[in-house]
C-alpha cells in the first residue's frame, strides 16, 4: 500500500507550522500586488469591449479618440500579427495561440459581450474613458447562443466557419459549434446493463462559474526604444506571460522580462494573459509605460469562467453493490474558442471506481460566452457532481451506506484507472475509512437536515522547475524559484531547504525570481509547486551539501566519504581522525572564498511521477422549508496529501477548495439576459460564500507518501474542490427527500423543488 | 474641472492631496498618498478589500468620495502595526495561517479590529456576521475566524492585566 | 516489446486501432516508432500526449525508460488550475 522512504524519520522542520516568510509584508499592506506597482511616466490603459454577444466588426474608427488631447495611443487587432493556428505549450495544457490572440483582441468578429475590440493609453483614467467613448465601432449583430445544448443543435448560429468536429468516426463536412468529441470505452456496457440488478439514470445541469479571485488582473508594461520590454504582472506564471506576449506580439522571448507581482488569487484563472500583450502594444505605440487594471465587471465579462454543462449518467449494479456498467455523457461550454476542460472531465469522471464496463463521451462546444479558463481541477468538479449524485442515488436504491458502496468499488494500488494507467501508492481507501470512522459521520442529524457524501480525484502534475540556493557569508540561505506563491508555497520551499540543509527555517529566505533571474519554471498550478519545485529545491540543497563536504574533506585531508552532513554541520567519520571538530554551515560560509568561491547551486528538472490525490467529503445541510435558504452546518474533508510539508497551508488548501465548491453548489452562476449579456457581473449578485455562510471546515489529512518526492509530498491544491458540489447536492437530497440535479441549489430553486413535491 | 485640495489625518499624521471631485477615497489613498494596502476588489462596496476606518467607523473606501474626508480621521492597514510591533490581530493571522494569497487580508484586519474595538468578546457567529462584508476566496474563513477569536482572547487578557 | 494503448484522440492516425506492440526503450524511441507506422502520429503525440509507463505518468520526457515488457498508456496531457 505504501512504500517507505529512505529519509530520516525524524523531521525537524517539515511538518511543523512556522510563520510564513512573507507574513509581515502581507499583514501590513506592504506586499505589492499587480495594481500596486507604478512606473514613472506611465499612462493608463483601458479596453473597449463589445456590447454584443456575437457580431461582425464592420469598421472601427478611432480618429476622434486619437485626436483627444492626452491620448497617446490607440490599438486594435491591426496592431497585432495575424497568427496562424498553432498549438503551444506555453501554459499548462496546450493552447491554440491564434485563439489566444483573438481572445486578447478581436479580429473580424466579436464572440461574446465583453470581447476586447480596441484599447487606448492616455494620461489619466478620465481621458482614457473619454477616448473609449469616442471610438466608433460599427457592428453587424448576429444571432447568438449561450447554452451548450442549443449550441450543439444543427440550426444553432455558428461561431467559427471552419470548425469541423474532431474525434468523430466520420469527419463532418458542415461547420458547427462542436469542436471535439472525446470517447473512452471499456468492456461492453450494453451487455452489463442488461444483466444489472439495479439501474439509476439522470440528467444533470451546471452553470458557468468564475474562479472569483478577489484581485482583478493588473499589469504594467514598458516597451523601451531598443525593443526591450519589461512587464510587471500578477499571474500564475511569469514565464507563461513572457511566452504568450512574445507569441501574440511576434517578439523574441529574449526581448521580454516579466517580473511576477504578488498575486491575489488565481485558481487557474490567471494561467493565461488578457492585458499584458495589449499593454505592451500600447506602450510600443505611445513610447511610455502603460498600466492596465481590470474592473470587477471586466473580470466577469471578459476573463474565463469554467464551463456550464449538461450531463447524463447511467449506472448499473448487482444487488451486492458491484457497479458493473456506467455511461457518462458530458457536454461542456467552451466559451468563444475551443478548449473546455471536458477532456479532463472524461478522464476523472469514473477515476475513483473500478468498473469493468463503461462508455464516457465528452463534447467540447463553443458558445457566445467568455473563453473558459482553467478553474481548480478543471472539469473534474463538474463531472463529479453528476457521477457522485448518481452513485448516491444508487446507494439509496441498493439500500447501501454510501461509503460502503464506494469502498466496494474503490480503486486501489494495482487497479487500472478508468483513464488508463495503473494506480500505485494511492491513499483512497484510507481516506474513505477516515470519513467512515469520523465523529462527523456518526453524529445524529436534526430536523430539516441532510447529510451527503462525495469523493473526488485529481491527477496532479509535475513539470519543469528550476531552483537555486545561495549561501551568504553568514551561513544563511536564499532559495530562488520561479513559481508565484498563490497558497503559501514560499513557506514550504524554505522549509524543505531548511530541513535538507539542517538549519533553522528562519535562516532561509525564499525568493521568487523574474524571468531573467531564475531558470525556466512551469507556472504555479496543477498542484505542482510543492511537488516539482520542492523537488528541485531539495536537490539544490543536496548539491550545496555535496560541495560543502568536498571542501571540508580537503580541509581535514580525509576522503569525502568520511564527511557526513548532519544537523547543519559537517562531521568527520574517519576513524583515523577522531579529533576533527564539526564545522557548521556558517563557519564554512565565512571562509568560502578561500575554499573555492561562493557556495551556490542550481538544479533544473522536469518532475515526473506526481502522485494523484483522492478526497472524501461529508457535508451536513440544514434547509429552511419556508424560504429555501440552506446552511452548511458541518463539513469534514479527508484527503490523501502524501506528506503535509506545512500542515496549516495544506489545511488551508482543503478549506479553500471546499468553500469554492460550496459556493458553486449553492449560489454561484453566470446569468445571461436575452441579448447574451451577463446580468450579474459583480460580487453583489454573483454570490460567493461569505464568513457567515460557512461553519468551521474540518480537515483530515491522510499521509500515504509519494516515493517520488523527497518528503513524500503529493499535490493538494485541486482535489478539494472536486467533491463539494455533489456532497452538498447529496445532503440536499437527504434534507428535502428530492433529488435536485441542476445547480445552483439557490433558495428559489429549492423552494420550487419543495413546491413540486406538494403539488 | 479643477481639483480640490483636501487636508485630512491618516493614521494619526496630517496628510493632504489634490482630488478630482469624483475620486474615491480608495484612489486617493492608493494613487495620491501611496498607501496601497487598501485594495480594489470590486469598486462597488461588495468585497471589503478596501476597508478603512473613517472617524472611527468601518467603511468601504471605494464608496467614499475623497473630498468627503476633509478634516476627518482616516485609519488604514498601514497604521495597525505600531512602532515596529504587529498588532495582536496581525500576529494571530500569521500564527493561524489565516491568509493564503493575502489580498483580502488588509481589509479583513481593519474590519476585525473594528469588531474587537467595539465588541471585545464576540461569539463565533457574531464574528462571522461582522466579517460577512469581507470576501475571501482562498481560506474558507475557518482560520480567519480562529485568528480573530484568539486575538480577542489575548486582547481581553491584556486589558485585564 | 512494450504494450502500447492509445485513445480516441489518435484514431484519425491509426484508423481506429488502439493497441500495439512496439520496440522502444525510451519515450523518444516510442514516438519515432509510432510515427514510422502511422505518419504524423509521432508529432501529434509528442505535442499532445502524456505517457503512463507501468502506471507512472511521464509528460514531456523523451528519455524516460520503457522496459521490455512495459505497459504504456497514452493519455492527453494533463494541466490544472
Amino acid at each position: 500500500m505504501s512504500e517507505t522512504l529512505d529519509k530520516p524519520t525524524v523531521l525537524n522542520v517539515v511538518g511543523t507550522r512556522p510563520i510564513r516568510p512573507d507574513g509581515a509584508d502581507k499583514v501590513t499592506g506592504r506586499a505589492t500586488y499587480g495594481a500596486d506597482y507604478n512606473m514613472p511616466g506611465q499612462l493608463v490603459g483601458r479596453i473597449l469591449r463589445s456590447p454584443h454577444a456575437h457580431a461582425r466588426i464592420v469598421s472601427i474608427d478611432a480618429s476622434r479618440a486619437r485626436a483627444l488631447p492626452g491620448v497617446k495611443a490607440v490599438v486594435t487587432s491591426a496592431d497585432f500579427p495575424d497568427l496562424a493556428s498553432e498549438m503551444h505549450d506555453g501554459g499548462e495544457a496546450a493552447s491554440n495561440l491564434r485563439d489566444l490572440s483573438l481572445n486578447v483582441m478581436a479580429r473580424g468578429k466579436v464572440l461574446y459581450d465583453g470581447h476586447a475590440v480596441a484599447a487606448v493609453a492616455a494620461v489619466s483614467a478620465a481621458v482614457a474613458e473619454e477616448a473609449l467613448s469616442r471610438i466608433k465601432v460599427i457592428y453587424e449583430t448576429l444571432p447568438h447562443v449561450i447554452d451548450v445544448e442549443p449550441a450543439m443543435s444543427p440550426d444553432a448560429p455558428v461561431l467559427h466557419d471552419h470548425m469541423f468536429t474532431e474525434g468523430l468516426e466520420t469527419p463532418p463536412t458542415t461547420a458547427s459549434n462542436i469542436a471535439k468529441r472525446h470517447k473512452n470505452v471499456r468492456g461492453d456496457v450494453d451487455a452489463a446493463f442488461a444483466t444489472a440488478d439495479v439501474i439509476v439514470e439522470d440528467r444533470y445541469v451546471t452553470q458557468a462559474v468564475h474562479q472569483g479571485y478577489i484581485e482583478p488582473q493588473a499589469c504594467v508594461a514598458a516597451w523601451a526604444e531598443d525593443g526591450r520590454c519589461e512587464v510587471w504582472s500578477s499571474s500564475q506564471g511569469q514565464f507563461m506571460v513572457r511566452t504568450y506576449c512574445a507569441k501574440v506580439l511576434g517578439l523574441e522571448i529574449s526581448d521580454i522580462r516579466v517580473t511576477p507581482a504578488e498575486i491575489g488569487g488565481g485558481f487557474g484563472g490567471k494561467t493565461t494573459v488578457y492585458l499584458e500583450p495589449v499593454a505592451l502594444a500600447l506602450s510600443r505605440a505611445s513610447g511610455h509605460p502603460v498600466k492596465m487594471v481590470m474592473t470587477r465587471e471586466d473580470v466577469f465579462r471578459a476573463t474565463g469562467p469554467t464551463s456550464g454543462a449538461v450531463m447524463h449518467v447511467k449506472l448499473g449494479a448487482l444487488s451486492d453493490g458491484t457497479i458493473t456498467a456506467a455511461t457518462v455523457e458530458l457536454k461542456f461550454q467552451a466559451g468563444a474558442f475551443p478548449g473546455s476542460p471536458v477532456g479532463a472531465a472524461c478522464m476523472t469522471a469514473l477515476a475513483c471506481y473500478d468498473i469493468a464496463n463503461f462508455t464516457i463521451v465528452g463534447w467540447d462546444v463553443v458558445t457566445n460566452t467568455p473563453k473558459t479558463a482553467a478553474y481548480r481541477a478543471p472539469g473534474a468538479p463538474i463531472a463529479a457532481f453528476a457521477v457522485e449524485s448518481a452513485v448516491d442515488d444508487l446507494a439509496r436504491k441498493l439500500g447501501m451506506d454510501p461509503i460502503a458502496l464506494r469502498e466496494k468499488n474503490a480503486v486501489r494500488d494495482g487497479t487500472k484507472a478508468a483513464y488508463g494507467p495503473t494506480f500505485q501508492n494511492i491513499g483512497y481507501l484510507e481516506t474513505l475509512a477516515a470519513i467512515r470512522d469520523s465523529d462527523h459521520y456518526k453524529s445524529p442529524l436534526k430536523p430539516n437536515q441532510g447529510r451527503g457524501v462525495a469523493v473526488g480525484f485529481w491527477f496532479n502534475v509535475g513539470g519543469e522547475s528550476t531552483a537555486a540556493i545561495h549561501i551568504s557569508e553568514d551561513g544563511s540561505a536564499a532559495v530562488v524559484t520561479g513559481n508565484p506563491d498563490i497558497g503559501g508555497s514560499r513557506a514550504s520551499m524554505a522549509m524543505m531547504a531548511a530541513e535538507t540543509l539542517g538549519v533553522p527555517v528562519e535562516r532561509v529566505r525564499p525568493m521568487i525570481g523574474d524571468t531573467a533571474s531564475i531558470g525556466y519554471s512551469m507556472l504555479t498550478g496543477g498542484s505542482r509547486t510543492t511537488f516539482a519545485t520542492g523537488m528541485a529545491v531539495v536537490q539544490a540543497a543536496e548539491k550545496v551539501i555535496l560541495d560543502l563536504r568536498q571542501r571540508v574533506a580537503k580541509l581535514w585531508e580525509v576522503s569525502v566519504d568520511h564527511v557526513v552532513w548532519r544537523m547543519g554541520q559537517a562531521e568527520c567519520i574517519d576513524p583515523a581522525k577522531p579529533d576533527k571538530k564539526p564545522m557548521t554551515l556558517a563557519a564554512l560560509a565565512a571562509q568560502s572564498g578561500r575554499t573555492g568561491g561562493p557556495i551556490s547551486a542550481q538544479v533544473t528538472l522536469n518532475a515526473q511521477g506526481a502522485g494523484p490525490g483522492f478526497a472524501v467529503h461529508v457535508c451536513d445541510l440544514e434547509v429552511d422549508p419556508e424560504t429555501g435558504h440552506t446552511s452548511v452546518v458541518r463539513y469534514t474533508a479527508a484527503q490523501d496529501v502524501g506528506r503535509a510539508i506545512h500542515p496549516s497551508y495544506v489545511e488551508g488548501q482543503i478549506q479553500g477548495g471546499v468553500a469554492q465548491g460550496v459556493g458553486w453548489a449553492l449560489n454561484e452562476a453566470y446569468i445571461f439576459d436575452r441579448d447574451g449579456r451577463m446580468e450579474n457581473a459583480g460580487f453583489l449578485d454573483y454570490r460567493m460564500p461569505v464568513a457567515s455562510d460557512l461553519p468551521m471546515l474540518d480537515t483530515i489529512m491522510i499521509e500515504v507518501p509519494n516515493p517520488k518526492h523527497p518528503f513524500g509530498a503529493k499535490g493538494v491544491g485541486e482535489v478539494p474542490i472536486v467533491p463539494p458540489l455533489a456532497a452538498v447536492a447529496n445532503a440536499m437530497r437527504g434534507a428535502i427527500g428530492l433529488r435536485m440535479s441542476s445547480l445552483p441549489l439557490s433558495p428559489p430553486a429549492v423552494l420550487a423543488a419543495l413546491d413540486s413535491r406538494k403539488g | 474641472m479643477s481639483k480640490i485640495h483636501i487636508t485630512t489625518t491618516v493614521n494619526g499624521d496630517p496628510a493632504e492631496f489634490l482630488a478630482s471631485p469624483g475620486m474615491t477615497l480608495l484612489d486617493a489613498l492608493r494613487d495620491e498618498l501611496g498607501l496601497t494596502g487598501a485594495k480594489e476588489g470590486c469598486g462597488s462596496g461588495d468585497c471589503g478589500a478596501c476597508s478603512v476606518m473613517l472617524d472611527g467607523r468601518l467603511v468601504c473606501s471605494c464608496l467614499v468620495l475623497a473630498p468627503e474626508v476633509e478634516g476627518c480621521r482616516v485609519e488604514t492597514i498601514e497604521g495597525m502595526a505600531q512602532g515596529g510591533q504587529l498588532h495582536p490581530l496581525q500576529q494571530k493571522f500569521l500564527e493561524h495561517a489565516a491568509l493564503q494569497c493575502g489580498f483580502c487580508t488588509p481589509g479583513l484586519l481593519v474590519a476585525a479590529k473594528a469588531l474587537l474595538d467595539a465588541h471585545p468578546d464576540p461569539t463565533e457567529v457574531e464574528a462571522r456576521y461582522w466579517l460577512a462584508g469581507n470576501l475571501c476566496r482562498c481560506t474558507g474563513y475557518d482560520k480567519i475566524i480562529r485568528a480573530v477569536m484568539d486575538a480577542a482572547a489575548e486582547l481581553r487578557q491584556e486589558r485585564a492585566a | 516489446m512494450a504494450h502500447v494503448v492509445v485513445g480516441s484522440d489518435c484514431w484519425p492516425f491509426t484508423g481506429g486501432t488502439s493497441t500495439f506492440d512496439v520496440e522502444a526503450a525510451t519515450v523518444r524511441e516510442l514516438i519515432t516508432a509510432l510515427d514510422v507506422q502511422f505518419p504524423g502520429l509521432g508529432d501529434f503525440i509528442d505535442k499532445r500526449m502524456a505517457f503512463a509507463i507501468d502506471g507512472e505518468i511521464h509528460q514531456d520526457a523523451w528519455f524516460s525508460t520503457i522496459g521490455p515488457a512495459s505497459e504504456v498508456y497514452l493519455i492527453p496531457k494533463i494541466g490544472g488550475g
